[in-house]
């Protein structure tokens, strides 16, 4: 073959190696497929999924919160709140009591009116929560729970 | 009674076998408990969201934006909260402030009074990752940064997405964003973290109105798949054949 045809094909034969070179050191080890997976949705570096199955859990549940504050769970099972985790305005839990070890309570009012202002929408059941048509006529300065137990909301027992 | 040597050493290997075995080894685990530690494939994690349920309270986002650590202020979030006023006209007023994470307060939507003589429909709708069974972001990521689980989970590998943006124009359901302070492609993994542990979503946790919920549709016995199997549900999107995994009850035909 002539020397002009030769010398442009070494070249790609060289660049072709130095490709597979460099992608041997780039290319993670545990890159492939899972047995039973496919190329087409399931090629990726495997570790992957354990560093996602490793992330750290935040919100750990109310029967969490339940190990150590008892008497406060109960209380709030037995009124219409019991609906609401405990971490909703408590904060996530996280590593609580160690890490933090205070939670930094949500007692705003923007907490109480997320469900408690009156929107009239008939065909959502927003329209059946007791709320507020105008939240700015009803002490608007203070806060919800400065008079309203949130773990027992009952008017009478006010 | 006689006692041989052997038979005195073998009882006393028994009872010592016996009184190392700890208690917990009899701790009932729930078959979901089960399946999370044996990592068994015969899972495929599917979402119901009822539509009807829901009331905009905004604390599944709350709650996604801080258990996945997603930047609390910048509009972005894995899942979000829409809320759909259609008038008597036919005019329809959409919208979802801050994905929804401070709930809606404000019966005014864009500064627009909304005169509720005139609501003929009001009513949200939670959003979240559909896990579609033949996702198209998958597709068109060049570097195979992002991939399916065996379990139906898409998920992004944080060190290898190089942060190109294709996933995110490819996804029909404007799922996907960037995360501005990783600089990678950022998704709803419905919590894989607390469902490979036998745990609900954040956002299925939080939701005090069971608007949400999460069932594995290869288990018949799953309350999520007897309800999406027996009863009328809809999915986003269908036309795009992506096969998208969230059931929606209750879907109104204004919702896109």
């Amino acid at each position: 073959m002539k020397n002009h045809v030769l010398r442009p094909l070494w070249v790609v034969l060289a660049a072709i190696a130095l490709h597979l070179l460099v992608r041997q050191f780039i290319v993670p080890a545990d890159f492939g497929v899972e047995k039973g997976g496919n190329f087409t949705y399931n090629f990726h570096r495997l570790s992957a999924t354990d560093e996602w199955r490793d992330f750290k859990v935040k919100y750990r549940g109310r029967e969490y919160c339940q190990e150590c504050h008892e008497e406060n769970v109960e209380s709030v099972l037995q009124s219409p709140h019991a609906v609401i985790q405990c971490e909703n305005c408590h904060g996530p839990a996280i590593d609580h009591p160690d890490n933090p070890e205070a939670l930094a309570i949500d007692t705003s009012r923007a907490q109480c009116l997320r469900c408690h202002t009156y929107l009239p929408y008939p065909t959502s059941q927003r329209s059946e929560i007791p709320g507020f048509d105008e939240p700015e006529d009803h002490n608007p300065d203070e806060n919800c729970v400065d008079c309203h137990n949130p773990h027992n909301p009952d008017l009478e027992n006010m | 009674m006689s006692c041989s040597r052997r038979d005195l050493l073998k009882n006393t290997f028994k009872t010592t076998l016996a009184a190392a075995l700890p208690l917990s080894a009899f701790k009932m685990l729930s078959p979901a408990e089960v399946k999370a530690y044996t990592g068994d494939s015969s899972i495929r994690w599917v979402f119901l969201v009822d539509t009807r349920k829901c009331v905009g309270c905004g604390l599944c986002v709350k709650a996604c934006k801080n258990e996945n650590e997603i930047p609390y202020d910048p509009p972005i979030s894995r899942t979000w909260v829409e809320r759909y006023v259609l008038m008597k006209n036919g005019r329809a007023h959409i919208d979802s402030p801050m994905a929804g994470r401070d709930g809606f307060t404000d019966s005014k939507i864009r500064e627009n009074e909304i005169p509720a003589d005139q609501i003929s429909k009001g009513f949200f709708v939670p959003k979240l990752c559909n896990q579609c069974s033949k996702p198209t972001c998958v597709q068109v990521c060049p570097v195979g940064a992002t991939y399916q689980t065996l379990d139906g989970i898409i998920l992004v590998d944080r060190t290898w997405c190089i942060g190109c943006g294709y996933c995110i124009m490819a996804c029909p359901y404007g799922m996907r964003f960037f995360h501005p302070v990783l600089k990678v492609a950022e998704k709803c993994t419905f919590c894989y973290h607390r469902i490979k542990k036998g745990m609900k979503t954040a956002c299925v946790q939080n939701c005090p109105f069971g608007a949400r919920r999460i069932g594995n549709m290869k288990n018949p016995n799953d309350p999520v798949t007897k309800i999406i199997m027996n009863e009328r549900v809809a999915v986003l999107k269908d036309e795009y054949g992506t096969k998208p995994q969230v059931y929606y009850i209750g879907l109104d035909t204004n919702v896109r």
